[in-house]
């Protein structure tokens, strides 16, 4: 048995008794930054296969999404910064062994290209919006850099691919690269934010599509990603069976310990097995409102983000 | 040069004399604490073991904090100490959930803050000023790459541990037991 106790006193805020430097604006940004690159992959990917006009949601209207979702989350991020009017001093450099001057520069990258994608599709897409505020009639040259940035789609497209990856997974590999929080640190959280991340995506485009076929296609994309971010999260607690006494203290929180109603409930259950089903049974043929596994999906990515987020800074080394 | 720590566990009284010295020569803000004091028990009773010892910033050689800053606000100087360039700290937190030993906290200005093992100090030749006040003399600071130097010495004579060597940061505050 050991027992360890502070005799001098301390008592720094946010770190004892147990860490907590970050809060949910984190959490919330993990979930907006993955769903905005789940969102601006499959948009990206199925312009580039020629898919634009076969799915309209995918490729033009939830690409609303991502600049508002990459605003707020930007927003969140230096909320929770606590010297944020040096924030500038992450673009003074680029280091390339800290996974958050990557996630920087990326975001610095990604959040520009998902406004002008936006821009590209907003006449077509959203005329309601452009016959009332007439943008195009009172700004003229915003029909020469329409133009411009239509004619440059692919291209926009071709860069997107990469860069909503690297977005998805950095959101997991930002936690990984902590080796002082044993819960966070295994190599599995990038694979496992990215498919999480893409499956938010595409219940978001599931949620806006019009068109039956597009639904479709979008259930079984998402049906395969929970399958797979499934396996993700039983590899994740295999890991940590098979770890150190501090990974196995770290998973005791998920299984069995305060953030297991939490995990296995609502992320696990109510986000991944329930809409899986759902959509499964919608495949085979019955009717099912879509929009339920969709916001099931969605709800669970949020608290898979919080739980994570909470838990992990709950997790350290003894000495 | 690589500048070290060497606290005996054995002599020390945890009187919490380095603490108090430290927070004046640091001006650390009221509350907050640069190094600090804990009490181990070990065992059950009746075979039990108190084990008192200070504790810091390890100035690690695989410094996670360094590799997660992404300012390069936080980095390595000559010697081995790791220092934080306070107007380059945008308070993002990730040094501190990188550190095994909690070492780190937000000083009340915004910037992350800790052990600079008195930089200032030791640019005059001077002790860090917990050593410097250690009544037991339980503390020693010194060159590891000097095979001769105090606490070379006492690493090769005594039987010594590392905190939490198993995070792999290689950390260069030393305790005897």
């Amino acid at each position: 048995m050991q027992e360890e106790l502070f005799t001098s006193g301390r008592h720094i805020p946010h770190i004892d008794p147990s860490l907590e430097i970050w809060h949910w604006p984190i959490a919330v940004y993990l979930f907006l930054g993955g769903l905005a690159a789940g969102i601006l992959f499959f948009a990206a990917l199925f312009y580039v296969l020629g898919k634009d006009k076969d799915y309209p949601a995918a490729v033009k209207i939830t690409s609303i999404i991502p600049p508002i979702a990459l605003s707020l989350g930007l927003l969140a991020l230096v909320y929770d910064l606590t010297h944020p009017l040096f924030t500038w001093q992450l673009y003074t450099t680029f280091r390339i062994e800290s996974p958050m001057s990557w996630g920087a520069w990326v975001l610095l990258i990604v959040t520009p290209l998902s406004f002008l994608w936006t821009f590209s599709y907003y006449r077509e897409s959203f005329g309601n919006i452009e016959s009332k505020l007439n943008l195009f009639r009172r700004f003229k040259f915003l029909n020469t850099f329409e133009a411009f940035v239509i004619k440059n789609r692919i291209n926009i497209a071709y860069a997107l691919i990469p860069l909503s990856l690297i977005l998805g997974v950095y959101t997991g590999i930002l936690l990984s690269a902590f080796n002082a929080r044993p819960l966070w640190n295994n190599a599995i959280l990038g694979p496992l934010f990215l498919t999480s991340g893409l499956s938010t995506g595409a219940a978001a485009i599931i949620l806006l599509s019009k068109s039956v076929q597009e639904r479709h296609l979008f259930g079984r994309i998402d049906l395969g990603l929970i399958i797979v971010e499934l396996a993700l999260i039983v590899h994740m607690i295999m890991g940590y069976y098979a770890g150190s006494q501090v990974q196995l203290e770290a998973m005791e929180l998920l299984v069995g310990g305060d953030f297991t109603l939490m995990f296995f409930g609502f992320v696990v259950l109510l986000g991944l097995l329930v809409p899986a089903i759902l959509e499964l049974i919608e495949l085979i043929g019955y009717k099912v409102p879509v929009v339920v596994p969709a916001l099931l999906v969605i709800i669970g990515g949020l608290i898979f983000r919080f739980v994570m987020i909470e838990a992990g800074q709950l997790t350290r080394y003894l000495y | 040069m690589r500048y070290a720590m060497v606290i005996d566990t054995l002599k020390c009284v945890g009187c919490s004399d380095c603490v108090v010295a430290c927070q004046t020569e640091n001006d650390v803000p009221h509350g907050y604490c640069r190094d600090w004091i804990t009490e181990t028990v070990n065992g059950s009773y009746p075979s039990v073991e108190l084990e008192l010892k200070s504790e810091r910033c390890n100035h690690c050689d695989n410094a996670p904090c360094v590799r997660c800053c992404p300012t390069g606000a936080s980095h390595i100087v000559e010697g081995g100490v790791v220092l934080v360039t306070a107007n380059e700290c945008i308070g993002c937190g990730a040094c501190i959930e990188s550190c095994p030993y909690d070492a780190r906290y937000q000083h009340p200005d915004g910037y992350v803050d800790k052990c600079t093992f008195c930089h200032h100090r030791l640019e005059k030749g001077q002790l860090p000023a917990c050593v410097s006040v250690c009544p037991t003399k339980c503390m020693y600071f010194g060159d590891l790459d000097n095979p001769n130097s105090e606490v070379s010495q006492l690493l090769k004579n005594r039987k010594y541990k590392t905190l939490a060597p198993e995070a792999g940061t290689n950390p260069h505050v030393f305790y005897l037991i």
